[in-house]
């Protein structure tokens, strides 16, 4: 195959970018898409020209590093796939690609396509997490917990970090990440005590970086790990009802 | 110099307890007079972090990511091994114990594995509390599996994500520790040299991946939880960055290598497809409990496998192992595979897989059964090679996939240097010669929610009063002058290679040499075209760019020089271990049968490698091995 | 390269909306608004309030097919809700500013959500979008927001105030109406406007489901079906009217 590769080049946080154009021959169509950027760079380097910058590890869908937004798309047209789990043979003989980073005011551009992701990690650490510190946990079995519970907490869960539902989002709203993140927990009964402080303090976390959900559904249909927009309803629902409930009774059913 | 395991006195079961009684404590009080480097966030670092956060202890924390929760751990499919007995099939804590010792050919320490053994428990119990969503049954109770040929069912899983769950437990419990300032984090932040002031190691030397500024860190004690070198092969289920370099370099600066050449060789991954393929991806063993894994009889038989009837198929393991099947260990399977594949009966384009096959299954079970079993992972193999595995049989060949070697550590998980610890994969000791399916994400935990945190008091508490060595002392600036001179070289050889190449050629050398099957003559041949190439790339290396800026190919130089030194010393290891046990088998050592053949009179020992200056002639310190409570035993799936 | 240090300060994210002020407690309505869910949550709400008017507005003005007495009986009777314990108008009033109110939340939101939106993405995409799943409802609502809003103000100088252009009188719904929308380019205003009234609903009629969290899998599937139905439903009542009238249906 040969395709042609339209690639965001951007050599630091602060420097003007530009898209470059590339011819790719060659091309294996059982190459996953981030297989030929390795050709790509290989063959830059060859030229004495500087490689392009991209995140990657696993290469197996599950890290959330790989973060292209390809002709579009993040992650390219393939429905539930991270970058490096596309592959060539997804796209015809000659096509041309156009590949740009994440763009949000909070993933800002370190490098051609590499984008900075920490706030994420702002919105985990604002409260993302139940608390229970190391050794004192009662037997693993004394909590009873529904089987459809645990599974649905583990749809949530199974959230990879990789940002594509900002990127997608025509908002740059965070929403999904923050509301798998949130009912992941809010979901278990583990993650009760803490849940209207946890999704007091995650939603207002994630509005000081990204903007707001309208409700397009773009980000469910980015997402590779298929996570659905149910979760940011069930956000907003507990987001709401925190609002309005007297946390001293909170322990109190109903 | 005499290695001291410091394993305690007592009777096994009585070991850890009697342990954590006699170890020093640090006052709750005093912890945060204590600053703690945690290198690495995969499950033993973020796990160790955390807990030691909790406990007040100072902590700093590097990770080469972006994100804490990217570090490999993450991509471990199958499940975590705990010896909780909710199925009541005779599980027990001994038996885990046995299990593992046994597994691992009997190159592990008993004490440990018993330790770990013991942990397990808690450590489900301190996953659950965490929130991690392990699959349930429909009465809300812990649901389990068996994995990897184990005789019982005590294998916990989340999907086939438990590696993902388990990770961000330990990320979240970790997030908290930073959110309440415990934790310092440092992300993109790269461990580039141990700082080592007479004989202790006293802090670290980093680069800051984005902005190319290198940094030194000190502390009271530094801990490395950053994995195996598996990648050393280049081709290997391991993430692209995983690498040796922290461990190597904490290596150089004194810390014993021990027992390199144990490397794990998992038998399901997705054979490569061409020379650009990048990494191999694991398919879960837990395939090989419905799949019959079989090759065409004759050389070369062109037919596609539909075609090929009954008689004209060797399932080889059923015909080997008659009693285990398809379930054999690990290595078992895998050097079978092998076997069939340089005989020349391989299949696929490139002729390097054999087929694992379902058809049988869904004709006994239905296509559904089969579906919800393995519909995700049919799935990624449908994406990964274009072909349907309902209909086409999967092909799959062995590919490198764990590293049971790394840095000696003692009882405590402190190596030889005193203030450094090692958890996790980057350390040696539970696993011996071959790891169990499921045991790897147990140890990681096991290390860093309960083994350190019990046993780093016993060397802070006598440091009371004394702060650790300040970074403007000339040891740090030595160091991170030694650094800043090696990034300086990379970006003035300018050659004509990229690393990626100079990787690519090492990994050839180390599979086909060290790999799967490893003679004399293999490994001399190795060692003879290893430094050959490490001199190559130290003059035709191309590393373009600067080092104040993101620079992907730099970070990368680093890791493959660091692998062209370990990858002598794996080779070396292999090539003095005479005997095959685990993962090492040389072909001088088997059975008519072509199974490994242990030596325990000559090799019930850890190597232990250290540095000398000239990697030729590394010093060997053993440690011996007693085994007072599992009977050795020459293992035998037949 | 550096000297010897502790590490920069390498993180480049930050922050892109302000922080709440630290320190002094905002009384709780403050509070509650500053959030953005809270705001999308008040849009729901008052989404609610507009399409139940939207809707009772319809189907009283479908009163215009049963003839002039008709619909000026019903147009006293909205006067005189409420009689006797409230003064003649007394419960319009309520409902008015009610409504007035509603407007006004619905579109102060929507515009601080929009500049919110728009600082959350500085630069856009510099290569052509493609987008998967939004509509072009969704991605429309803020234009066809301000088309319902603009033509609302006509609407009211139009029937309610009489300065519209046409000849009007208080009192006499039904001759004003065929007054205003014989005139053929009123009607298509009319038209047009209700269709972009339809557009808007059609996406906030299912998205309102989603910012007040009303998720169940049991009835998720009737959300978009309420959504297309209620649009449809307010859209034919309403274009009906100008149709009928320029058509000469009705006269």
């Amino acid at each position: 195959m040969k395709v042609t590769l339209t690639v965001w080049r951007q050599p630091g946080p602060s420097a003007t970018g530009r898209f470059e154009t590339y011819e790719v021959d060659e091309v294996s169509e059982d190459m996953s898409f981030l297989e030929l950027f390795d050709v790509l760079n290989d063959r830059l380097i060859g030229k004495g020209e500087e490689p392009v910058a991209f995140d990657h590890d696993c290469r197996e869908g599950i890290c959330g590093s790989c973060s292209m937004m390809i002709n579009g798309r993040p992650h390219g047209p393939e429905l539930g796939t991270a970058t490096c789990q596309l592959h060539m043979r997804k796209f015809q003989d000659g096509a041309k690609i156009t590949v740009e980073p994440w763009r949000a005011a909070s993933f800002p551009i370190v490098r051609d396509l590499v984008v900075d992701r920490s706030a994420f990690d702002r919105i985990v650490e604002s409260g993302g997490y139940i608390t229970a510190p190391t050794g004192s946990a009662p037997d693993g079995n004394l909590i009873l917990i529904p089987k459809a519970v645990a599974d649905s907490a583990m749809d949530a869960a199974q959230c990879i970090g990789c940002g594509a539902c900002v990127a997608a989002c025509p908002n740059g709203a965070a929403n999904l990440f923050t509301a798998a993140k949130i009912m992941h927990l809010n979901l278990l009964p583990q993650g009760q005590p803490e849940r209207w402080e946890r999704v007091t303090n995650m939603v207002q976390t994630m509005e000081r970086y990204f903007g707001s959900c309208t409700n397009h559904g773009e980000c469910q249909t980015a997402c590779p790990k298929e996570i659905s927009i149910d979760f940011i309803a069930l956000m907003n629902r507990d987001y709401i009802k925190a609002q309005f409930k007297q946390r001293r009774l909170a322990s109190q059913r109903g | 110099m005499a290695l001291d395991a410091r394993i305690p006195e007592g009777p096994i079961a009585h070991k850890w307890d009697n342990h954590k009684f006699d170890v020093k404590l640090v006052n709750p009080a005093n912890r945060r007079r204590f600053k703690v480097i945690v290198v690495g966030t995969g499950l033993a670092g973020a796990s160790a972090a955390a807990s030691l956060a909790e406990l007040g202890y100072q902590v700093e924390v590097h990770t080469f990511h972006d994100s804490p929760r990217r570090a490999h751990s993450i991509a471990a499919q199958g499940g975590i091994n705990a010896a909780k007995n909710y199925r009541n099939d005779d599980d027990s804590v001994h038996r885990l114990f046995y299990d593992t010792v046994k597994g691992g050919d009997y190159r592990s320490r008993e004490a440990n594995v018993h330790r770990l053994a013991q942990v397990s428990v808690d450590i489900i119990d301190q996953c659950v509390a965490q929130g991690v969503p392990f699959a349930r049954e429909y009465g809300g109770l812990l649901d389990n599996r068996s994995f990897g040929g184990a005789q019982v069912s005590r294998t916990f899983y989340a999907r086939g994500q438990t590696g993902q769950q388990l990770l961000l437990g330990a990320y979240q419990a970790l997030a908290n520790q930073i959110q309440l300032g415990n934790v310092k984090l440092h992300n993109r932040s790269e461990m580039l040299d141990l700082v080592v002031k007479d004989g202790v190691a006293v802090g670290i030397v980093a680069r800051n991946l984005m902005t190319g500024a290198v940094t030194s860190h000190s502390a009271h004690a530094v801990v490395l939880a950053t994995g195996g070198y598996g990648n050393v092969f280049y081709l290997s289920t391991n993430a692209k960055a995983s690498n040796v370099t922290a461990a190597w370099r904490a290596h150089k600066r004194g810390a014993y290598m021990a027992n390199p050449c144990f490397t794990q060789i998992h038998p399901t991954c997705i054979p490569a497809s061409d020379e650009f393929q990048s990494k191999l991806t694991l398919m879960s063993e837990s395939l090989r409990n419905d799949g019959r894994i079989w090759v065409p009889k004759e050389f070369g038989d062109e037919r596609p496998p539909g075609q090929i009837p009954e008689g004209d198929r060797d399932y080889y393991l059923e015909r080997r192992y008659p009693a285990f099947g398809n379930l054999v260990p690990r290595d078992v399977a895998s050097r079978a595979s092998k076997r069939e594949v340089d005989a020349g009966r391989g299949v696929g384009p490139l002729k390097n897989g054999v087929y694992l096959d379902f058809a049988d299954a869904i004709d006994r079970l239905g296509r559904h059964v089969i579906e919800e079993r393995y519909g995700n992972l049919f799935q990624m193999y449908e994406r990964i090679t274009g072909e349907d595995p309902y209909v086409v049989p999967m092909r799959i060949y062995p590919a490198v996939h764990y590293t049971m070697g790394g840095l000696w550590v003692d009882y405590n998980l402190m190596s030889n240097v005193p203030g450094l610890y090692v958890l996790g994969e980057a350390n040696f000791s539970d696993h011996g010669a071959n790891r169990l399916g499921a045991s790897a994400l147990m140890q990681g935990l096991a290390d860093g929610y309960f083994v350190l945190p019990a046993t780093i008091g016993d060397y802070l508490a006598p440091q009371l009063g004394s702060p650790p060595v300040t970074t403007d002392d000339p040891v740090f600036a030595e160091t991170q002058r030694s650094v800043e001179d090696t990034i300086s070289r990379f970006l003035s050889i300018n050659g004509t290679r990229s690393v990626n190449w100079f990787h690519r050629e090492l990994g050839k050398i180390i599979w086909d040499n060290c790999g799967m099957a490893r003679s004399t003559e293999s490994l001399e041949k190795a060692i003879a075209e290893i430094p050959a190439l490490r001199e190559e790339f130290w003059n035709d290396v191309r590393i373009l760019g600067e080092g104040d800026t993101l620079n992907q190919s730099l970070e990368k130089a680093g890791r493959v020089a660091d692998f062209l030194e370990f990858g002598e010393l794996m080779c070396r290891d292999a090539l003095h271990r005479e005997e095959s046990c685990g993962g090492h088998f040389r072909v001088e050592h088997q059975t008519e049968d072509g199974e490994a053949l242990r030596n325990d009179d000559d090799f019930a020992y850890v190597a232990a490698w250290e540095y000398t200056g000239d990697h030729a002639s590394p010093a060997l310190h053993k440690e011996q091995l007693e085994f007072e409570n599992v009977h050795l035993a020459q293992r035998s799936y037949k | 390269m550096t000297k010897v240090s502790e590490a920069p300060k390498a993180r480049l994210e930050r922050p892109v909306h302000p922080a709440p002020k630290e320190g002094r407690r905002r009384p709780f309505i403050v509070e509650f608004y500053g959030s953005a869910v809270a705001k999308k949550w008040l849009m729901a709400v008052t989404g609610i309030m507009l399409m139940g008017f939207v809707f009772a507005h319809m189907v009283g003005n479908l009163k215009l097919y049963f003839g002039e007495k008709s619909l000026n009986q019903y147009a006293e009777w909205l006067k005189e809700i409420g009689e006797p314990i409230l003064p003649r108008t007394g419960l319009l009033w309520i409902l008015r500013f009610a409504l007035l109110g509603a407007v006004v939340i619905h579109i102060v939101s929507a515009a601080q959500l929009t500049r919110m939106n728009r600082r959350a993405r500085p630069d856009r995409y510099k290569a052509p979008r493609d987008y998967a799943a939004a509509t072009f409802a969704s991605r429309t609502m803020r234009w066809t927001g301000v088309i319902v809003a603009l033509f609302v103000i006509y609407h009211l100088m139009d029937l309610t105030w009489g300065v519209g252009g046409a000849e009007w009188t208080s009192g006499e719904v039904y001759q004003n109406i065929i007054n205003s929308f014989e005139r053929w380019p009123i009607a298509i205003v009319y038209i047009v406007a209700n269709l972009a009234l339809g557009v808007h609903l059609y996406h906030g009629g299912w998205s309102m489901f989603q910012s007040l969290g009303w998720n169940n899998g049991k009835f998720n599937d009737w959300r978009r079906m309420f959504a297309i139905g209620f649009a449809t439903i307010v859209v034919v009542g309403n274009v009906s009217m100008p149709l009928m009238v320029v058509t000469g249906v009705v006269n």
